[in-house]
């Protein structure tokens, strides 16, 4: 109950008025920035870090935190109305989101995904709030060889999850995997697959492959359909809001996200997109409506919105309680803690309490913020929608690489993108699935120097994979996911057969 | 809904206004600074700092930073070979790190073709064991790396870098093969903590800030630092102190594009002398727990073409360059 007297004295600091006009600062700033790719709530905090040197240490973290959740909000936005995911972890907000809004359901998506993140963001808080000390213990003792595991189950669930054709699907996976190779190896220190070219040594960049595949692709594909037919898109077919419907289906999959989220996103190398995968490919399983995914189902958006921004606060454990940033947003945070002497890990919560506990108070009330303020945006952002089709693709476009330019300022990026894009369209047309390239990206570099750091600690030794608790029933649960739906498939016939 | 936008635009400018104010004192000097680095990490970190100093101090009439990041600086320094020749109004922060990371990565461009201008600041190495480690001090640590070097294994940064070659000269002055070691490299952000505190490995080495408020809390063991002497922040005498030959730090310094003037080069030199005395940069490394190192001139010449010999060196014997 100690949290709770502490917490009582956090929100009396955050609601300061000075503080909370930092907060509200810092939402706005965040919500800008996450709806423009490329430049994300990282590099907005390092350009305030010199600005607020001078402000008092409590309302500037304050405001680095709104930024923070800011930008998780405004990341999915662009990612249900132009599919162009403003980072990595709306990927999978695209995959559904966008299929609504075309379907005239940009609202209820957009209103799911701000009160799921909400939803999500409140537990995830409390939990930083009483579970942080103990949660803390876990995540330290999962080892390079646990982290493997975890992403063996990433890769069956998702995979199995994607596409109609488990060829295809694989198909789609092993691009996304050979596409990781390329750079250098973070083992060895050499470089693979990179041709020479400096650009490809640090890996590429997931955004840009996120954005030309689904953004230029998708623009490209409109472009090659138009003069066969032409889409109509209604901006708006029925209720702007989410109807009884709507909530009944979000709610499991908002509880089931932040699940998801939270504890992964506070494991050292947890991050964010993982749960967002693991969350839709469980809302696709688990779903009464299985035949809409894939045409815009509502738990396919409600779910990884949630697991995005449970994760977000996830990292936060890490970060006051070990000093570990976990993500680049929480390692420019760190430098904002520094630049007054502060320095998180085990002590802070006993040297600060004021400041650790205001940090928190307000991160509750930066998320009540983004809600007031991102339900009344719903109408007027689908109201994008209604731009004709040649002027919002043409928008898209020129969004798409200024968002690319501005992350990484080089033509090889630009040539990526171009040639992503070609893929994507291509993926498009002979129908195979994109998601799963930028899932193969994003995890097999992890899956394969996990694999080799935990070989390497234990000279070479493969039982250390199932000598480890954590790793063991991770790798149970993914031969079952693996085994189980063949089963259950032979357990059908079988009853398809006595009847 | 207008209402919001508004106030969203608002803030933009508000923000905006600030900036411009920080960055209007009068003087001289309309500073570039590049960080061949993303927002966040060390070599940023120093950029912005300078940037801070040198406004508040009025050394330069405006500083602005960007960040060019990739492949440890090595599309950082192609930039500014290629593209800002003899443009005098421009740096870039680098570090030791970078030099390993251009002769890993087979670099085209060199720090050769750069007008090294000065040291900034320098952070010692810190070697760690986890709290309930046998191990104790320094010599514990050699015993067992001799022993059998492949069973001591190590957590730090990024293949090729300095937590890297300070793991190989441990194992060379403690009298092993330095080719054999165990050096397992986890990516930035803490990542090679977390497995130090879980236990996972034998020992971490990083720079001490990295470090410092876990060995504080007792959840960590300071074998020690690779300072030549004990240093005032720390209970622990270094390793050299206690016997074990090394001595290595962490240096971060700022240089110039090549085909710069003599002039251009002394009115930089001069604005970092003068940076390196300011009352706002002392606080800055006070705060950031920094070391000064300040060196400008040939004497920093010389030491950067020494390092990269060392390096050079080292690398090769641990097989991570082929001569």
């Amino acid at each position: 109950m100690e949290a709770f007297a502490s917490l009582a004295d956090g929100l009396a600091v955050a609601i300061q008025p000075m503080n909370m006009l930092f907060a509200l600062i810092g939402v706005l700033l965040g919500t800008a920035v996450g709806v423009l790719p490329g430049i994300g709530p990282a590099l907005t905090v390092a350009l305030l870090l010199p600005i607020t040197f001078k402000l008092d240490p409590g309302g500037s973290i304050i405001m680095f935190a709104g930024i923070y959740y800011g930008g998780m909000y405004g990341g999915s936005t662009t990612a249900i109305l132009i599919n162009t995911p403003g980072e990595s972890a709306s990927m999978a907000t695209a995959l559904e989101g966008n299929r609504m809004a075309k379907a005239g359901r940009g609202g209820p998506a957009l209103a799911t995904a701000a009160i799921g993140s909400f939803v999500a963001g409140t537990i995830a808080t409390l939990g930083l709030t009483f579970l942080a000390p103990y949660l803390v213990d876990i995540a330290v003792s999962f080892g390079p060889e646990d982290y493997f595991a975890l992403m063996c189950v990433a890769f069956v669930t998702v995979s199995a999850t994607f596409g109609d054709s488990p060829v295809r699907g694989l198909t789609s996976l092993f691009i996304g995997l050979l596409l990781g190779l390329v750079g250098i190896d973070i083992l060895s220190g050499q470089s693979r697959l990179s041709f020479g070219i400096p650009e490809l040594y640090d890996n590429i960049e997931v955004t840009t492959l996120a954005v030309g595949l689904f953004a230029v692709g998708e623009a490209l594909y409109v472009a090659s359909r138009r003069h066969v037919h032409e889409e109509k898109l209604e901006a708006v077919r029925g209720s702007l809001w989410m109807t009884k419907e709507d909530w009944k289906r979000s709610w499991k999959p908002w509880l089931r996200g932040t699940a998801f989220g939270f504890p992964i996103g506070a494991l050292p190398a947890g991050g964010a997109e993982i749960p967002t995968f693991l969350s839709y490919s469980t809302e696709k399983r688990l779903t009464k409506h299985p035949e809409e995914f894939g045409h815009g189902a509502i738990e396919g958006v409600a779910g990884p919105e949630a697991a995005n921004n449970a994760a977000a606060a996830g990292t936060l454990v890490p970060l006051l309680t070990l000093g570990l940033p976990t993500s680049a947003t929480a390692a420019m945070m760190l430098a904002g803690f520094q630049q007054y002497g502060l320095n998180p890990g085990p002590l802070l919560f006993a040297d600060q309490p004021k400041l650790v506990w205001g940090l928190i108070a307000s991160l509750f009330i930066a998320n009540a913020m983004l809600l007031v303020l991102n339900l009344p945006l719903v109408g007027l952002w689908v109201r994008l929608l209604k731009i004709p089709q040649p002027w919002l693709y043409a928008g898209i476009l020129v969004f798409a690489t200024m968002g690319t330019i501005a992350a990484n300022p080089s033509p090889v990026e630009l040539v990526m993108l171009t040639v992503f894009g070609v893929l994507g369209f291509l993926m498009r047309r002979f129908d195979f699935p994109i998601a799963p390239v930028v899932v193969g990206l994003i995890l097999g570099p992890i899956a394969e120097s996990q694999l080799r750091r935990a070989l390497s600690i234990s000279l070479g030794d493969p039982m250390v994979l199932l000598q480890s608790p954590i790793s063991a029933t991770l790798l149970g649960i993914a031969v079952i996911a693996l085994v189980l739906p063949f089963f259950l498939k032979g357990l059908g016939r079988f009853k398809a057969v006595e009847d | 809904m207008s209402q919001v936008r508004k106030g969203l635009w608002r803030s933009a400018l508000a923000a905006a206004a600030v900036a411009g104010f920080v960055t209007s004192a009068a003087a001289q000097m309309e500073l570039k600074i590049m960080a061949p680095a993303a927002p966040g990490g060390g070599w940023d970190q120093t950029a912005r700092s300078m940037q801070q100093a040198l406004t508040q101090s009025g050394i330069a009439k405006s500083v602005q930073v960007t960040n060019v990041p990739g492949a440890g600086g090595s599309i950082g320094i192609a930039q500014l070979v290629n593209n800002s020749k003899g443009d005098g109004n421009q740096l870039m922060v680098m570090g030791y790190v970078m030099v390993g990371a251009l002769l890993t990565n087979k670099s085209p461009v060199t720090l050769d073709q750069t007008t090294p201008i000065a040291r900034l600041t320098t952070e010692y190495e810190a070697i760690v064991v986890p709290a309930n480690s046998p191990i104790k001090n320094a010599k514990d640590l050699a015993a067992a790396i001799k022993a059998d070097p492949a069973k001591v294994t190590w957590a730090g940064g990024s293949a090729g870098g300095v937590d890297h070659i300070a793991a190989a000269l441990f194992a060379k002055a403690a009298g092993a093969d330095p080719t054999k070691i165990n050096y397992i490299p986890f990516s930035g952000g803490g990542e090679a903590l977390a497995a130090i505190l879980g236990g996972k490995v034998t020992a971490g080495i990083s720079g001490y800030g990295e470090f410092e408020s876990q060995v504080k809390a007792g959840k960590l063991r300071l074998i020690g630092l690779t300072s030549a002497a004990k240093t005032a922040n720390v209970d622990v005498p270094s390793i050299k102190e206690q016997g074990i030959d090394l001595e290595i730090a962490n240096w971060r310094a700022v240089v110039a594009p090549p085909g710069i003037s003599a002039d251009q080069k002394k009115a930089l030199t001069d604005a970092m002398d003068k940076l390196a005395q300011s009352k706002e940069w002392q606080e800055i490394l006070k705060a950031k727990g920094w070391e000064n190192a300040y060196v400008s001139g040939d004497a920093f010449a010389k030491i950067l073409a020494n390092e990269q010999a060392l390096t050079k060196e080292v690398l090769t014997a641990v097989g991570l360059v082929k001569s």
